[in-house]
């Protein structure tokens, strides 16, 4: 009488030998904590993939929108790429601190973990004072973003990044402070995992910023 | 005794997206992996800003030159910075990232296809815009 | 100092806003009193409202969502009763008014009732399907729930505080732009959405994380429920869908408060990117809606058809396949925005093509039925309504999804009739069939099954009756959202949807008294098996409702439909007679951090609303303070020794023994 499907569980099934056993969770090794790294990073990871896609909608939209100046400047007229590439380096340089942030990190060592983290704090803080530098002059020449579609676009686009990066030193400030005050805890090493892949995921939509907004705008 | 740690992971073992490679724990491997990435994005990016201020490229390539250069940057950094592999461990990351890039091109191309052609089907303007 | 906000909000020129609000604050006052007088409080605060049981958290979810549904449908009340009167007379509902109130009733019905209640089963049955004890983020399920249930108090008090958007439920530009919308009713709409859409987003990373991470021993993928599986798809949607909504409302707002130029007439802006936009998430988020409602009729289907599901992998892999044509048919709302032949073309085929894992699921579901032996529950009238209905809906969808009809009967009633045909008959539907299948797990008691028949038939008729009409004046050239029309022949049809929603009406009474007699009577309905409808998956082999920590030793899954497989065992003598060796079990603790985090977010989106800057600031640092507060927490957990996991469960297995010898006694 019983009706279950034993055609269906073919394939996965023979994965089971690793871990099944047949016995009950309670013999378990409990004190293995991986299984809740692992958790946390690709939960974090599919919200990354989640600010990705609003990106996108901002990238689409600034594609759309590049062209409709209104009879203001464009990107040509406005863009410095001689502060990009400097913003670029400081992003990148900081990406690399940030991996040594996460190898102290997981070693435990105080001086890889806190140094990573302090260089990144500063080349991050570089990175927006470089851009807010360049906000503020272009609103000031008159091209701020109700000037036209395309500015709106591009004050969004690069102004959500910019947001993030501020965002993401905050975060980075507290997990300073949250190691400070507890030390290597599982948890906390999860939550710096989870900086990290935000921090890395920022230098990479700078990626495509620079190469779509500043490199086609100047270009153009 | 976690309630979490009860749980099976459905594959002998997941690695988490962005975490050092499981037993690497020696630093100066973890090290060289990052230098590594470092110079060949460095390298990439001078490239780029290269090629769109160069008059030595043929011009309409640029874009394209830039595009390809991105993706190979970004590429780079899921690579060396984020450790995403194609180990088996790494298949739940690498199926969210597919799924992601499926989407931000759908979005992407889409948009573009369509704002394209409604803005070409777009009337002939009677007075200027703002 | 109160920014844009006086007494002039208060609608006291208004009598119908006027009286709504004052019956629904009296009403709200009166229940408050009620819990405050009866001692309440204190149980209510920590079983509920810090809860991060997902059990819990589920419940409060499909409450919000069957409240709203009240207040969506007074909304529908209306509309019909003021076009079964205004042929050729202004009827009783002035046009600023009629349109908060279509503005009103679609995004009340989108977002605060069938997502709630979508959402709500999912965080209810997932784990429990999965053989595990809570979501991967219990914390993070509790301030989605109360970020969701900001969203709803928002949009309630703009009916008292302001007004609503005037829009539409997708407020498009240039009249949501500030030009043509001055007043504060599309910002309501914008900062309810906005914050209700980060809770959402968290529900998808929650559940997608969760189904793709975390089981009971020995539940591969392919061992997986059919309902699990469409939550997946629904999750990936949300997670896939929910940040273009964002990005574009957030392009809006940038508009309206800042002067952006994103959608404007001027300085470039470009309205059809907002249309593009909006429906890149619109369209997800009807599948978003729809694939959970798929997977509630499979496991309905086969439980009371006595067969597992036809056809499991088919079954998966058209979910599967919805769940990503679902991201390439978006155009079809716009084909008449003028993109030209060749992209509505492509997007008209992808609209069609879309039919066909639908109709594979069809197809499973009807092959479940042939040969089985049919209990013709509540939850399986709903279900054969649905069929019926749906495919319907359906067919009219594939006719419009054509773009030279779509010419003809782009916004008219046909296109309302056919999306209120999917929807009621696909997401209502199976949420009523929903309610009924799980309630006694959730409760311990099932509901009255008269009531519930009741309810069924008159939602059915009801159905029909009221949109059946709308589908021919459709035809006729009638197109929606009139305040008043002049033209005779689509009055009786009018007329006849009118009675329909009266008839519906009568529907939702039932449902009503359904749940008081139920209460009532719970004794009677009591259920002490677990398992009250010979279910087939693992949520069936709890008690009811299931203990905190849900199952006292995590099920060893060999087999899809593993609980049916291990009931039968156990029913012929033959499953495990030993008592499994109890362990002291850790579970989240409960917090508040949902709730202040929502306490805050609703006066920031108040404040922000009414552009009180300062109360802006506040309310965001208050809930940047409340999730440091939170992040610095030591203790997460909380352990239930083993002997009163033992004590629970063997008290529950005790139970479901006496029930079932009782019942093969009487039998």
């Amino acid at each position: 009488m019983t009706a279950f499907q034993a055609g269906a569980d073919y394939g996965e099934g023979r994965r089971e030998e690793s871990y099944g056993h047949g016995r009950a969770a309670a013999h378990l090794d409990h004190s293995d904590p991986v299984s809740k790294r692992i958790i946390v990073g690709y939960g974090f990871w599919i919200f990354l993939l989640s600010d990705i896609v609003m990106f996108s909608a901002f990238f689409a939209t600034y594609a759309v929108l590049s062209g409709e100046t209104a009879g203001g400047p464009s990107g040509k007229d406005l863009f410095d790429l001689h502060n990009v590439a400097i913003e670029t380096a400081c992003l990148l340089l900081s990406s690399f601190t940030c991996g040594l942030a996460a190898i102290g990190a997981r070693a435990h060592q105080n001086l890889m973990y806190y140094g990573g983290m302090a260089a990144t704090c500063v080349l991050g803080l570089g990175f927006l004072a470089i851009e807010i530098h360049e906000f503020v002059g272009m609103i000031e020449q008159g091209a701020g973003p109700q000037r036209s579609a395309f500015l709106s676009a591009f004050f969004t686009l690069v102004g959500c990044h910019g947001v993030h990066v501020t965002l993401g030193i905050l975060w980075l400030l507290t997990m300073i402070a949250q190691v400070f005050a507890k030390g290597y805890r599982a948890d906390i090493l999860r939550r710096v995992l989870c900086f990290a892949l935000f921090w890395h995921t920022l230098d990479i939509i700078w990626v495509a910023i620079f190469t779509v907004v500043y490199l086609f705008g100047a270009g153009a | 005794m976690s309630s979490m740690d009860d749980y099976q992971p459905l594959r002998g073992g997941d690695h988490a997206p962005g975490d050092e490679p499981a037993g690497r724990h020696e630093i100066a491997e973890g090290l060289v992996g990052y230098l590594i990435g470092l110079g060949l994005a460095v390298l990439l990016t001078a490239v780029s800003f290269f090629i769109a201020g160069t008059s030595l490229v043929w011009h309409p390539s640029i874009p394209i030159a830039l595009v390809v250069l991105a993706i190979a940057q970004i590429g780079v950094h899921l690579v060396f910075f984020l450790h995403i592999t194609t180990g088996p461990d790494n298949v739940n990351n690498v199926l969210a990232l597919a799924f992601g890039v499926l989407i931000v091109s759908l979005i992407i191309i889409g948009s573009l296809w369509i704002m394209y052609n409604l803005n070409q089907n777009m009337g002939p303007m009677l007075m200027p815009m703002g | 100092m109160l920014g844009k906000l006086t007494w002039g909000a208060i609608p006291f020129d208004q009598p119908i806003p006027l009286f709504a609000g004052a019956f629904v604050i009296v009403v709200v006052i009166a229940v408050l009193a009620f819990i405050t007088i009866k001692g309440w409080i204190p149980y209510l605060w920590s079983e509920w409202v810090t809860s991060v049981d997902h059990k819990r958290i589920g419940v409060m979810y499909i409450t919000l969502g069957m409240v709203m549904l009240l207040r969506g449908f007074i909304d529908a009340i209306m509309m019909r009763s003021q076009q079964a009167i205004a042929f050729q007379s202004q009827g009783y509902l002035p046009p600023e008014h009629y349109n908060q109130i279509f503005s009103a009733h679609g995004t009340i019905m989108i977002f605060f009732v069938a997502m709630p209640l979508v959402i709500g089963f999912m965080n209810f049955v997932v784990p429990l399907q999965l053989g595990v004890r809570d979501v991967a983020f219990p914390t993070l399920n509790s301030v989605s729930f109360w970020l969701n249930a900001t969203g709803a108090l928002l949009v309630n008090i703009s009916l008292v505080v302001g007004e609503f958007a005037r829009t539409g439920w997708l407020p498009f530009p240039p009249l949501s732009e500030l030009t043509y919308s001055p007043g504060v009713g599309v910002d309501y709409y914008l900062w309810a959405i906005q914050i209700s859409g980060v809770g959402t987003l968290m529900t998808g990373v929650n559940f997608v994380t969760t189904i793709l991470k975390i089981h009971a021993p020995g539940m591969t993928y392919m061992r997986m429920p059919v309902f699990t599986w469409t939550a997946l798809a629904s999750n990936l949607l949300i997670v896939a869908a929910f940040p273009v909504l964002t990005a574009t409302l957030a392009m809006l707002t940038l508009d309206r408060y800042l002067g952006f130029h994103f959608f404007t007439n001027e300085a470039g802006g470009n309205l059809m990117m907002f249309m593009n936009l909006i429906w890149v998430w619109g369209h997800p988020e009807v599948y978003i809606l729809i694939l959970p409602a798929f997977g509630v009729y499979s496991e309905v289907v086969a439980t009371f058809s006595r067969k597992s599901l036809f056809g499991y992998r088919s079954m998966v892999l058209a979910t599967l396949t919805i769940c990503v044509i679902s991201f390439m048919v978006w155009l079809h709302h716009f084909f008449t925005m003028g993109a030209g032949a060749t992209v509505n073309a492509v997007f008209g085929i992808a609209s069609m093509v879309i039919a066909v894992p639908t109709g594979v699921k069809i197809y499973n579901w009807l092959f479940t039925m042939y040969g089985g032996r049919i209990v013709y529950a509540t939850p399986m009238l709903w279900t054969i309504g649905f069929m019926v209905t749906f495919v319907i809906g359906g067919l009219t969808g594939v006719l419009v999804a054509v773009p030279p009809a779509d010419f003809m009967l782009h916004n008219s009633l046909f296109l309302v009739a056919h999306f209120h045909n999917v929807i009621i008959g696909g997401v209502v539907f199976a949420m009523f069939a929903a309610y009924t299948y799980w309630f006694p797990k959730a409760f311990g008691f099932r509901l009255h099954e008269g009531w519930g028949k009741a309810a069924f038939w008159c939602w059915f008729f009801g159905f029909y009756l009221a949109f059946v009409p709308l589908y021919v004046t459709g035809l006729m050239g009638m197109t929606r959202r009139m305040q008043h029309y002049d033209v005779p022949e689509w009055r009786p049809w009018l007329l006849v949807a009118a009675l329909g929603a009266a008839v519906v009406l009568a529907g939702i009474f039932c449902q009503v008294a359904q749940l008081v007699v139920s209460i009532r009577d719970r004794e009677k309905l009591r259920d002490l098996t677990g398992d009250p409808w010979m279910g087939r998956t693992l949520e069936w082999s709890t008690s009811s409702p299931p203990p905190a920590f849900n199952f006292a030793v995590l099920p060893q899954v060999e087999s899809l439909d593993d609980y049916w497989r291990s009931a039968r065992l156990a029913e012929s003598g033959k499953g495990p007679t030993a008592e499994p060796d109890y362990q002291p079990i850790e579970m989240p603790r409960n917090s508040p951090t949902g709730f202040i985090c929502a306490f805050f977010a609703t006066f920031a989106g108040f404040a922000m609303i009414w552009q009180i800057w300062w109360l802006v600031i506040v309310s965001l640092l208050g809930a940047f303070a409340t999730f440091v507060v939170f992040a610095w927490r030591d203790r997460t957990e909380y352990e239930i020794p083993a002997a009163e996991v033992a004590r629970i469960d063997r008290e529950n297995r005790r139970a479901r023994g006496e029930a079932l010898a009782t019942a093969e006694a009487l039998s």
